[in-house]
């Protein structure tokens, strides 16, 4: 039996050190340590209930937005102020703008690289994989990023720019669209919806988004060449690979709901475990047992929670609290928010082989078009001249609530206002679930039951299953501990 | 910005390694390289996000082009684990040689001096262990990103990991590296301050470290590169005709100028945002809201709410640059007392409720 440390991990979003029990060539036990701390609900306590708004997009500059619609979500929450239907048009907008560009800054440039490693050199599929992945001098990397810089082009024009923008208030948006805005950002969304449809899916968006089953995704990738697509190229090799028979967590899913319009969300709110479950939000609690905290007894919920770092804490072995929904460890991400709104190619994927690495992925890709569709659909609705945001006071004694799904998963934000100022604000970010620390029932977070069972190559100091699974959770440690 | 003598070596002494699986072809093999070396720390790697939209051209063109490679990044590169440390192990005992340090994040000193608030992982070192003697082998240091410069928005509030820049604590110099810190060029640590960074603040200064050099004339008094540092966000804001008249928005999607009222420091700010533009056509306030004036120090504590201008019987207590502020006072009334019917309407609605006459063709 080994006991080693990996990381630094880079090609994931901020720091992450993972440490791994291995016996008989493979992963026993695993703790997932966030060692960067810097305190944004501390540094919040005191001000301006409005600042939330400048300071909380500083969480992350790659979940920049979601943040910000968070804050701007319980702002409203807390004064019970609703957007007009541009508002949300183009709040929606913004957030499936940075969602879509990171679900393609995940798929390009932190995960598929990995398949370029001289540790695959050996491999069949190896020669096309590493030419059209490898870091910085594959071919897709001159492709992606002006593809997805000109999607950007959305955001400068809703948001002014990227990351970091206030354009996100409680009530709307503080940038109303012009007539020939709405059809510039329909030639923007074009763009980028060709470029998907000629090189990421080699298909178009409507078909991508019909596959309603694994045999019929099969079907799919059987019916062209392999390397015809970058996602068809993907599933050539983790077919390869047995990706679907690694990384595998606790199969119990959770999802926020996103992309509310009126009273409708594009993607449902709930929770799957073994079937659809009701969602009670009342009994998350985040568990500092773990964690280098200051805490009661108690794990409380976010609505009372406090943030005390405490380096020396004994049991503490990282940063990340750890949140529990009703006690029990969910997983976040597109794979659980396809699964909650229940897409027929996800549902069967997961009933076959579960949560895995390749069913990530592909729950991933699969958003991408789904939400690309949708877009284009909010665009045309946009009213130029009716209003972009709604008004309201915030009340010297509330509380609010702002829930939403970022690209990696649920993300919310609970405030306390007293006397006007911000008494209490606490945060819980997806990659908090995805790679939360052990609980006092000694119960692992996902990545930590994720990363059991996954083969260790004699002599790997970083081992490449590991790789592949935590690249897989796409984490971002920046807003898991904040 | 440069004279006619190159005052630093053009010449890069990096090692080129032919055999180097990452061996950028887009760098032109006559152009001599300037190996990049960076780290992330406290802050939030919006200015590499950022970074990454580069446009015309894209990043991958910009820096070959101009023969920089980056030695490691932590977002673009496909060394993992123990391959980094060995190469940092490399960086710091000069076997693996490179010219630019950047680092992006504030430093993270606390808790109670340890540094132990961001200790790198795998390593057990706290990360301003390695900066420090990371700096101590690069030819120049750039902070990028305000956090990194100044401590930034990761130093607001109390404070409470301690943060600081690489070689300002806010607007006083020393943070981590001590006033007497200078690279091996003699340059101090150049900030490229920025919250986010615009992807070219960055790429220029990169290259003008790869191509000319840059000595301390090239650098404001808090050391941001004058190429973008010597303009103001208020030059190229589309709101100035309202401006002109103190036409101003009094809430969120107002089209108004928002010095008045809802914060805004263009008049102050020094950055070239509206001029450069940011992702396509934007800005932030042409995106609707203020200039928080985020290239400075100190901007993530102005002392009063981002969205309300403090002001005095009035007058906002901030004002524009270089203005005397009797002048400002006589125009901002008489300004006041002309603004057309057309300004003053359209600065409190959010769509153009007036639009522009349209005159005869007839000179009058």
């Amino acid at each position: 039996m080994a006991l080693i440390t990996v990381g630094p991990f880079n090609r994931v979003e901020g720091d992450l050190e993972v440490r791994l029990e291995i016996a008989d060539g493979q992963v026993t036990q695993a703790w997932a340590n966030a060692p960067l701390y810097r305190g944004f609900e501390q540094i919040l306590q005191g001000k301006d209930p409005r600042d939330a708004l400048v300071l909380t997009p500083r969480l992350c500059g790659i979940c920049s937005v979601s943040q910000s619609m968070a804050a701007a979500y319980a702002l409203a929450d807390a004064q019970n102020l609703h957007m007009p239907p541009n508002g949300e048009l183009t709040t929606n907008l913004m957030l499936a703008a940075e969602n879509l560009a990171d679900h393609l800054t995940h798929f390009y440039l932190f995960f598929m690289p990995d398949f370029a490693r001289a540790v695959y050199a050996a491999e069949p599929w190896y020669g096309p994989a590493a030419a059209r992945f490898r870091a910085n001098t594959g071919t897709a990397a001159r492709e992606w990023p002006p593809a997805r810089a000109q999607f950007l082009h959305l955001m400068g024009l809703l948001a002014g720019k990227w990351p970091h923008s206030l354009s996100l208030q409680p009530g709307g948006s503080a940038r109303p669209v012009q007539a020939q805005e709405r059809l510039r950002l329909l030639a923007i969304l074009g763009a980028f919806r060709r470029f998907l449809e000629t090189r990421t899916f080699g298909d178009t968006l409507d078909a991508i988004v019909a596959l309603d089953s694994g045999a019929a995704l099969e079907r799919w990738a059987a019916a062209r060449p392999p390397h015809s697509s970058d996602f068809g190229h993907f599933l050539h090799c983790s077919r390869q690979l047995g990706l679907d028979r690694l990384g595998r967590a606790t199969d119990r899913f959770m999802s926020f709901g996103n992309y509310l319009i009126g009273a409708r969300r594009l993607l449902r709110y709930g929770l799957w475990d073994q079937g659809p479950r009701h969602l009670d939000l009342a009994t998350i609690t985040e568990d500092l047992s773990h964690s280098r905290m200051l805490g009661g007894e108690a794990p409380l919920h976010p609505s009372q929670g406090v943030t005390l770092p405490d380096l020396d804490r004994p049991d503490g072995y990282t940063w990340c609290k750890a949140p529990r929904l009703d006690g029990q460890v969910v997983e976040v991400g597109a794979l659980a928010r396809q699964m909650v709104d229940g897409h027929p190619l996800i549902r069967d994927l997961v009933a076959h082989s579960g949560g895995n690495v390749q069913n990530r992925v592909i729950a991933r890709l699969l958003e991408t078009a789904r939400v690309t569709l949708a877009m284009d659909d909010w665009i045309r609705h946009l009213v130029p001249g009716e209003p972009f945001c709604n008004h309201g006071e915030l009340p010297d004694e509330a509380a609010g609530a702002g829930l939403v799904e970022a690209a990696r998963g649920s993300l919310g934000h609970w405030l306390r206002v007293r006397k006007g100022r911000i008494h209490g604000y606490q945060i819980i970010a997806p990659t908090t679930w995805n790679f939360s620390p052990r609980d006092r029932g000694n119960i692992p977070g996902a990545l930590e039951q994720a990363l059991v069972g996954a083969p260790v190559r004699p002599e790997e100091r970083t081992p490449i299953s590991v790789q592949h699974i935590v690249r897989s959770f796409d984490p971002c440690m920046v807003c898991t501990v904040h | 910005m440069r004279s006619n003598t190159h005052v630093f070596p053009v010449y890069s002494r990096s090692v080129t390694d032919n055999t180097h699986p990452m061996r950028n072809p887009d760098t032109n093999p006559m152009t001599p390289e300037l190996v990049v070396l960076w780290l992330q720390s406290g802050g939030c790697g919006g200015c590499t996000l950022s970074l990454l939209g580069a446009e015309s051209p894209d990043l991958t063109a910009t820096l070959g082009g101009a023969g920089i490679r980056l030695l490691w990044h932590p977002s673009f590169s496909e060394a993992s684990g123990e391959e980094v440390l060995e190469l940092l192990d490399g960086a710091i005992s000069g076997t693996r040689a490179f010219d630019v340090l950047c680092i992006e994040g504030a430093m993270l000193r606390g808790p109670r001096g340890t540094g132990r608030f961001h200790v790198l992982a795998g390593s057990d070192r706290p990360l301003i262990d390695w900066v420090r003697q990371l700096a101590a082998r690069a030819r120049y240091t750039v902070a990028v990103g305000t956090c990194a410069a100044f401590g930034g928005v990761t130093a607001a509030g109390t404070n409470p990991t301690d943060a600081c820049g690489l070689q300002y604590e806010g607007a006083r110099p020393g943070g981590l590296l001590g006033t007497d810190y200078r690279a091996g060029s003699g340059l101090p640590v150049i900030n490229v301050a920025g919250c986010p960074t615009h992807p070219n603040w960055v790429t220029e200064t990169l290259m003008a470290l790869a191509l000319d050099g840059l000595t301390a004339d090239d650098l404001d008094a808090y050391r941001r590169p004058r190429m973008y540092a010597d303009h103001l966000v208020h030059h190229g804001c589309t709101r100035n005709e309202f401006y002109e008249y103190k036409a101003s928005a009094r809430r969120h999607s107002d089209l108004g100028c928002m010095m008045e009222h809802l914060g805004c420091l263009g008049t102050q700010a020094h950055g070239d945002c509206n001029t450069r533009l940011w992702n396509g056509q934007g800005s932030c306030t042409r995106g609707g809201y203020a200039c928080i004036n985020c290239t400075a120090p100190e901007f993530e504590e102005p002392g009063h709410a981002f969205a309300d201008t403090p002001s005095i019987a009035g007058i906002p207590i901030g004002l524009p640059t270089d203005m005397p502020k009797a002048w400002f006072v006589a125009l901002a009334s008489l300004s006041k007392a002309a603004t057309p019917e057309r300004l003053r309407r359209n600065a409190v609605t959010d769509h153009l409720a007036v639009p522009p006459a349209v005159r005869g063709t007839k000179p009058r």
